[in-house]
């Protein structure tokens, strides 16, 4: 798409479009260096403030905390894809009294911010943070996975279905052993998108105290002195984009392996998951 | 039930800050979601790369280190401000328009090819192209995506209750603390007022999701 | 922090001055007693004490984040006075430091942990009030705070509470002293995650004013005194901190108190006090009178 918006530019085009995008770089090389200098004339840089990740202990706080991020991330994950699946199937399925009540729940799921559902785990069921952190996630979460799979069964040729039920396969047998199956393939780089949503979203277990790296490295500073605030803060955001980045390479490279094989069928149907909520 | 008839207008206070933010920086989101979208596939390599950089740091960035640049490193850079309002506003909007561009771009792609040949044949230069054939159409095959990001972004704004903002889930936390033996309700309570403003636009999504699938 | 010291000598020799600093902070809270266990103490049977001491562990709820009172450390352990406390009474009833398991408890969830007997006991900068006494039982007080305000070091037009009316005032979201000051004193609540949050926007002139229990706000002075003070010494509020536990457990509070009162007299409530908050807060504090009811 991107190459036919416009002609393969001429050179004076071309001059131009470099010309632009040097200064284009020296601007924002600017702005980078104006405000690390700013930064640094308030001693943020100092070698003193930085020193403290020679110490082991530091590094064992910090690492905790990515642990009790990334165990978080994986329970809420285990449970709320297949919670996904069954609302999915409860939210397509022929039976209204199933079908409606679901709906109703699935929109209640959607519309709440996630801190509010983890604060109210926490108070009314007075569970650890822990169980709070994951039940908030896996709540939101596997409404999402649900929307992000019924788009997917939706964007299914309808001759899926009827071939389906054609055999003499019931609605629920067609739905679990063919619509189902392809849905999940064609859908899964939106459901890895959403799993680097659900990974960042464990940085909202603050509100409930949970150790994850973010209030790990806030409480670190609380101890070491506010000096240190920002020194840990950058690594501690460095590492949450390193590890998001990976994740969010593997759903490309997912898709550029699927999309190889499907030759170009790997829709991405765009639907409420692939969108950071909370 | 009582704690929420009695605490109306601190939740109604709460409700209009939470909107506030919501709407002001959907806005700018919006706007700004789109000319990133538009830089992504300009014919200006500088551009194109600023653009994509942008929305992968920011998409894998989680909101609250989005909000503790805006709060606290942002003033520390000079930029200061008397209203918390709006370094929560610049976090947001910074953060939601990353999402904003992604849908964008993605319906870009998902306008015929011959729509931008046939403009181009008949003359057209790029920000022709862009403007008057490709984004309008691909805007209106992203409306549910893009009123399910802003669903997001209402919810979103929750977080600036921890970062400074006292909005619907702060009124939220300090009511709850004040009627520890009402904890339910007053939480229910908060959950009402954000369903108020997202089961709506979620409806708004469904009604354009079904308008536009009949139109193509 | 010492074999840090050691290892790092050349770099920490240049930057001498403002690591002194952070160090004396850090000693300041991060220095521990190992108060004597008791040997095979003997309790009426059924009782909470016998219980506890015959499983020879206790679970202790407390704050992770309030400097001087209960703060994580480095290695993961809590350290301040509420957890001098708690290993005291742990002593007590036979349970060496090594047996406790640290809970964090945050505001929100104190009274659910005790009910739900998540936590044998609570030493968490909680302050004993009536409301919370329809939920659970408080031992004590074993330390009186009050509110008060912090405010940036040249800042001289705040005194009292009374001067914050109408300006911003930096607090914790739904925490009780943001409560008071916007209720009874008129401030604009500015509210943040927890209070150390709120030092950023004090130092950029955002908020004119943090405001908690004193000596919580003391704790940053003492890290930054060239940048912070004390509106006042004075306190605006009584905050009685006392130590929480199920309710109508009538046996095991006055046990608890009858503890505190001992370790007023044998010294070791105030050698508690100085091996952490005392490192800060010079003015020892007496014991409260202890309040049985």
């Amino acid at each position: 798409m991107t190459s036919v918006l416009y002609d393969v530019p001429g050179p004076k085009a071309r001059r131009i479009s470099l010309i632009g995008s040097i200064i284009g770089v020296i601007v924002i090389a600017a702005i980078v260096v104006l405000a690390i200098m700013t930064l640094a004339r308030q001693g943020i840089f100092e070698g003193q403030r930085w020193a403290i990740f020679g110490q082991a202990d530091v590094w064992s706080l910090i690492l905790n905390g990515v642990g009790a991020t990334l165990s978080a991330a994986a329970v809420a994950a285990v449970i709320a894809f297949p919670l996904g699946l069954l609302l999915c199937l409860m939210r397509i399925s022929d039976v209204a009294w199933i079908r409606i009540p679901t709906r109703i729940v699935l929109e209640f799921l959607r519309g709440m911010p996630v801190v509010l559902m983890m604060l109210f785990v926490l108070l009314v069921f007075a569970t650890s943070s822990f169980v709070a952190v994951v039940a908030g996630l896996v709540l939101y979460n596997s409404a999402i996975f649900a929307e992000i799979i019924r788009a997917g069964i939706q964007s299914l040729p309808k001759g899926q279905r009827e071939a389906g039920l054609a055999i003499g396969l019931t609605s629920f047998q067609s739905r679990l052993t063919i619509e189902l199956p392809q849905a999940i393939r064609r859908m899964l780089p939106s459901l890895v998108a959403q799993l680097v949503v659900l990974l960042k979203d464990t940085s909202l277990g603050y509100i409930v105290a949970y150790g994850e790296l973010l209030r790990a490295v806030q409480v670190m500073a609380d101890f070491l002195g506010p000096q240190f605030l920002f020194p840990v803060f950058f690594v501690a955001a460095a590492i949450y984009i390193a590890i998001n980045l990976a994740v969010s390479r593997l759903a490309i490279w997912i898709e550029r392996r699927g999309s190889k094989k499907a030759a170009g069928g790997m829709a991405h149907v765009p639907v409420a998951g692939t969108v950071p909520a909370k | 039930m009582d704690v929420i008839i009695e605490s109306l207008p601190q939740y109604w206070d709460g409700f209009l800050r939470t909107l506030f933010l919501a709407v002001v920086s959907g806005i700018i989101a919006l706007i700004f979601g789109t000319l990133l979208a538009a830089a992504r596939v300009s014919p200006i390599a500088a551009l194109r790369g600023f653009s994509m950089a942008y929305v992968e740091i920011v998409r894998n960035t989680p909101l609250t280190i989005a909000f503790f640049f805006a709060a606290v490193v942002l003033p520390r850079l000079g930029v200061t401000f008397q209203q918390f309002e709006v370094a929560a506003i610049i976090a947001l909007s910074a953060y939601t328009s990353a999402f904003i561009a992604e849908a964008v771009r993605s319906g870009v792609n998902s306008v015929p090819i011959g729509q931008a040949e046939a403009a181009r044949s008949i003359g057209m230069k790029f920000s022709q192209v862009l403007s008057l054939i490709i984004l309008p159409q691909a805007l209106r095959t992203v409306i549910p995506p893009l009123i399910n990001i802003l669903i997001a972004l209402v919810k979103n704004s929750s977080v600036a209750g921890a970062f400074y903002v006292l909005e619907l889930f702060g009124y939220g936390k300090q009511l709850a603390n004040e009627h520890g033996d009402a904890v339910m309700s007053v939480l229910i309570g908060v959950a009402f007022f954000y369903l108020l403003i997202t089961v709506p636009l979620g409806y708004l999504a469904t009604v354009v999701e079904r308008k536009v699938a009949i139109a193509r | 922090m010492m074999a840090f010291l050691t290892r790092r000598k050349s770099l920490l020799v240049a930057a001498s001055a403002a690591l002194a600093l952070s160090l004396s902070a850090c000693g300041g809270s991060s220095s521990t007693t190992n108060p004597p266990v008791a040997e095979k103490p003997s309790f009426a049977a059924d009782s909470t004490m016998a219980k506890l001491s015959s499983a020879g562990k206790i679970t202790i709820g407390t704050k992770f984040d309030q400097p001087l009172f209960g703060q994580k450390g480095l290695d993961g352990k809590p350290v301040g006075f509420d957890v001098e406390i708690g290993k005291l009474i742990a002593a007590k009833l036979g349970i060496g430091a090594d047996k406790i398991e640290w809970v964090e408890t945050v505001s929100a969830n104190r009274e659910q942990f005790i009910k739900q007997g998540k936590v044998d006991i609570i030493v968490a900068t909680y302050t004993i009030n009536d409301k919370r006494k329809t939920e659970v039982d408080f031992a004590g007080p074993y330390y009186e705070a009050g509110q008060s305000l912090m405010v940036n070091k040249d800042n001289n037009s705040i005194t009292k509470p009374e001067d914050v009316k109408g300006k911003n005032v930096c607090s914790v979201t739904g925490s009780t002293p943001a409560a008071t000051i916007v209720e009874k004193y008129g401030a604009v609540l500015v509210p943040a995650a927890t209070y150390s949050a709120c030092l950023e926007p004090l130092r950029n002139k955002q908020v004119e004013a943090i405001t908690t229990d004193n000596v919580i706000l003391a704790g940053f002075v003492n890290k930054e005194p060239d940048a912070f003070k004390l509106a006042s010494d004075e306190t605006f509020t009584k905050e009685p901190y006392g130590i929480g536990l199920k309710k109508d457990d009538k046996v095991f509070r006055s046990w608890i108190n009858d503890q505190l009162e001992a370790f007023d007299k044998d010294g070791s409530y105030k050698k508690a006090w100085e091996a952490t908050a005392g490192a800060v807060i010079k003015t020892a504090p007496k014991l409260p009178a202890i309040n049985r009811y």
